[in-house]
């Protein structure tokens, strides 16, 4: 057996970005664009690129899997992970450097690929292994087990179009993952469907590992990482950055989040999701009374401020919401207008939005936070990683005495004997 | 425990030339089974006529056409009753026209799996093509009871029929394979390909009899290998026409040319045409 199941060496992959199209004033500017624009499109195209107008995605990444391991991706949204993934699982070719695979490659880079909604939850699982490289008797074989995996035998002879989306992806996930290929590359794809079907679906690719199988996992659930694998890798500005066991990578990774979380980094990043009707421009704690906190304290009221601006006009039907996130990255708490009601009718063009906790039920750690504002139902912003919310310790249930080990989140309550 | 042979994929750069890999193609034949399945089977859910659909519409053409051009314009049409001798140039017309319009976009239209799974890329435009084969069958039922009603039964020469038909869905393909990927980077071509193939009708004997072409014309009308596919089709079935001779010959070469130079132009843009969609 070889000693190796992926090797890469010295890949990149480089991107060609336009530079932004002159915006066109008038009808005549429309028309001169019209007439221009295919010429130099074509000019582009046929000149060597500029420096400036080339990004690399991916650049000079190197490491080596051996077989049966299981390996983390890590790393932010951009940071070219996805390229990476991309480039393994042979959707695009690199620009330069070279990938050997030992194995056959089995990739999720997405669920459900190739459903066609008219066609049943039968038709579907056929084209869709056939899409991912599975003979008719391979998928023949091990049919009963896929439907029973993704729990729809009910509706296996519906048309995918009525299926809910948790069924949908069920079903992409379980075809997938009774691929049986010695190497598996996963995107994130868990982050969809319900809980239970994300366990499922970690136990199964956590028996795939221990079948001796190389799962290569790109994932922000930090949990996952620890939970599945041995060893991680954090993807940066397309380049390796740090390559280690899974958790001492996974600690450098948090770690460098809340840094960079506490400078407001990613409040100043401009490149971001969102239509930008409504941007969030800082964040800010407060105590009680309105003072300004540097380390929020378990147990007592917590004020939230966040200021915004929008683009120079007034904006209607407002829905704020942010989410405290934990060390691990995990989602833990949604402070969301819509959940108590007061989502904002109008808001002036500028301003600051003020969440209230009366009782903050976060044990002492440091947490995250991420932003996200939505204008008439259309994503205007999303900040992650927006701030950073350190919590001191305090007296929550007035014992006077300190917490420890009690878990993600407190909760008031208390006993009594009935005898 | 007795364990296959790995199986190794080396990825690198690739730059120039580089091979077509028919190999792979073959080895998914079962995807392109599944395509072409889906195509066609996905078209026509939930409508109440479905496949009759495929058979209607060259139908309807044909009569339109039949009072346009053959009642109220007199067109010539080699002896033929007119409603058979235009579905007879019609059929293969609308099976190259559907195929060369759904190769030409499809890698487009199926970007969403082109952007997360591995398969060879040649797959796609060929399945499209497949599927408007499974369309001419289809119609074809018409053809031959209008034969029967006509009482045009045809001769030894229908042997000749699937050549015409594959010289037609192979020139589509070699359209397509050539527009497919600077589909994807224009995607004005769509729109062309459309209006060019309404245009190409009647540069191809459909409406009319190529003897209608002035013979000092004729070899340079001939260079169009549809203009041979149809004259032939009507040979092969319906006795009138052109029988096959050097202007098959030479569409054949000319065909196979463009689908080489097709194939491995699709083949070179293919390695980068995910970054485009």
């Amino acid at each position: 057996m070889n000693g190796i199941a992926v090797k890469v060496e010295g890949l990149g992959k480089r991107y060609r970005i336009g530079a932004a199209p002159q915006k066109a004033r008038g009808v005549a500017g429309a028309l001169k664009n019209a007439v221009v624009s295919p010429f130099t499109y074509l000019r582009r195209s046929l000149r060597e690129a500029a420096p400036d107008e080339v990004i690399w995605a991916v650049k000079d990444v190197t490491f080596e899997v051996p077989p049966g391991q299981v390996v983390g991706i890590i790393g932010r949204n951009g940071a070219g992970k996805t390229t990476l993934l991309k480039i393994l699982s042979r959707i695009t070719d690199p620009s330069e450097g070279r990938v050997d695979i030992y194995g056959r490659v089995g990739c999720l880079l997405a669920v459900g690929t190739g459903f066609h909604p008219e066609l049943t939850g039968r038709e579907n699982v056929y084209l869709n292994g056939a899409v991912m490289g599975m003979k008719k008797a391979e998928i023949n074989a091990r049919f009963e087990e896929i439907v029973e995996f993704a729990e729809v035998a009910k509706f296996i002879d519906t048309p995918v179009k009525y299926y809910s989306s948790g069924m949908f992806v069920r079903l992409g996930f379980s075809v997938a993952a009774h691929l049986e290929p010695e190497i598996l590359i996963v995107d994130e794809v868990l982050a969809v469907g319900d809980v239970g079907f994300q366990k499922k679906c970690l136990g199964k690719m956590g028996s795939v590992a221990g079948e001796g199988r190389t799962v290569l996992l790109v994932s922000h659930n930090m949990e996952a990482i620890l939970g599945l694998c041995q060893r991680a890798l954090w993807i940066d500005g397309g380049q390796l950055s740090v390559d280690g066991p899974s958790e001492e990578v996974v600690r450098a990774y948090t770690q460098a989040s809340m840094d960079l979380a506490g400078e407001g980094y990613f409040l100043a990043d401009e490149a971001r999701e969102g239509d930008g009707r409504l941007r969030f421009t800082g964040v800010s704690l407060r105590d009680g009374q309105g003072r300004p906190l540097e380390a929020a304290a378990c147990g007592e009221p917590l004020e939230i401020a966040i200021s915004y601006k929008t683009q120079g006009e007034e904006v209607r039907h407002v829905s704020v919401w942010l989410w405290i996130k934990n060390h691990l990255n995990r989602e833990i708490i949604c402070l969301y207008t819509r959940l108590t009601g007061e989502d904002f009718d109008r808001l002036p063009p500028g301003g600051q939005l003020v969440c209230r906790v009366p009782r903050l039920p976060l044990p002492p750690g440091t947490y995250l936070l991420d932003l996200n504002a939505r204008v008439a139902g259309v994503q205007a912003d999303r900040v992650r990683d927006a701030a950073r919310l350190e919590v001191a310790p305090g007296d929550f249930f007035g014992t006077g005495k300190a917490l420890d080990n009690v878990g993600d989140l407190l909760c008031d309550h208390g006993w009594r004997l009935e005898a | 425990m007795v364990s296959a042979p790995l199986q190794v994929t080396h990825i690198r750069p690739r730059q120039g030339w580089s091979s077509l890999s028919l190999r792979e193609v073959w080895e998914f034949r079962e995807l392109l089974y599944f395509l072409v399945w889906r195509e066609v089977k996905g078209r026509y859910r939930q409508m109440a006529l479905g496949p009759l659909w495929i058979v209607l519409k060259p139908f309807i053409t044909m009569v339109v056409m039949s009072v346009v051009f053959g009642r109220l314009a007199k067109v010539p049409s080699d002896g033929l009753p007119y409603p058979l001798f235009n579905y007879a140039g019609l059929l293969p017309w609308t099976m190259f026209s559907i195929a060369v319009s759904k190769s030409s976009t499809s890698l487009v239209s199926n970007m969403s799996i082109i952007s997360k799974v591995y398969f060879p890329r040649l797959v796609v435009p060929i399945s499209t093509a497949c599927a408007g084969l499974l369309d001419f069958c289809m119609s074809l039922i018409i053809l031959v009871a209008m034969m029967v009603y006509y009482g045009h039964l045809p001769g030894w020469q229908a042997v000749f029929l699937p050549v015409y038909v594959l010289l037609a869905i192979l020139t589509a393909l070699a359209l397509g394979l050539c527009l497919a990927t600077v589909a994807v980077r224009y995607r004005d071509v769509g729109f062309a390909v459309d209006h060019l193939l309404q245009v190409a009708m009647y540069a191809t004997p459909v409406v009319y009899p190529s003897s209608l072409v002035p013979e000092t014309w004729r070899w340079l009308y001939l260079l169009n290998p549809m203009a041979v596919v149809i004259e032939g089709f009507r040979w092969s079935l319906l006795g009138k026409g052109l029988p096959p001779g050097p202007s098959l010959y030479l569409a054949l070469g000319l065909v196979l040319l463009l689908l080489f130079l097709g194939a491995h132009h699709f083949v070179r843009s293919e390695r980068t045409v995910v970054d485009l969609l």
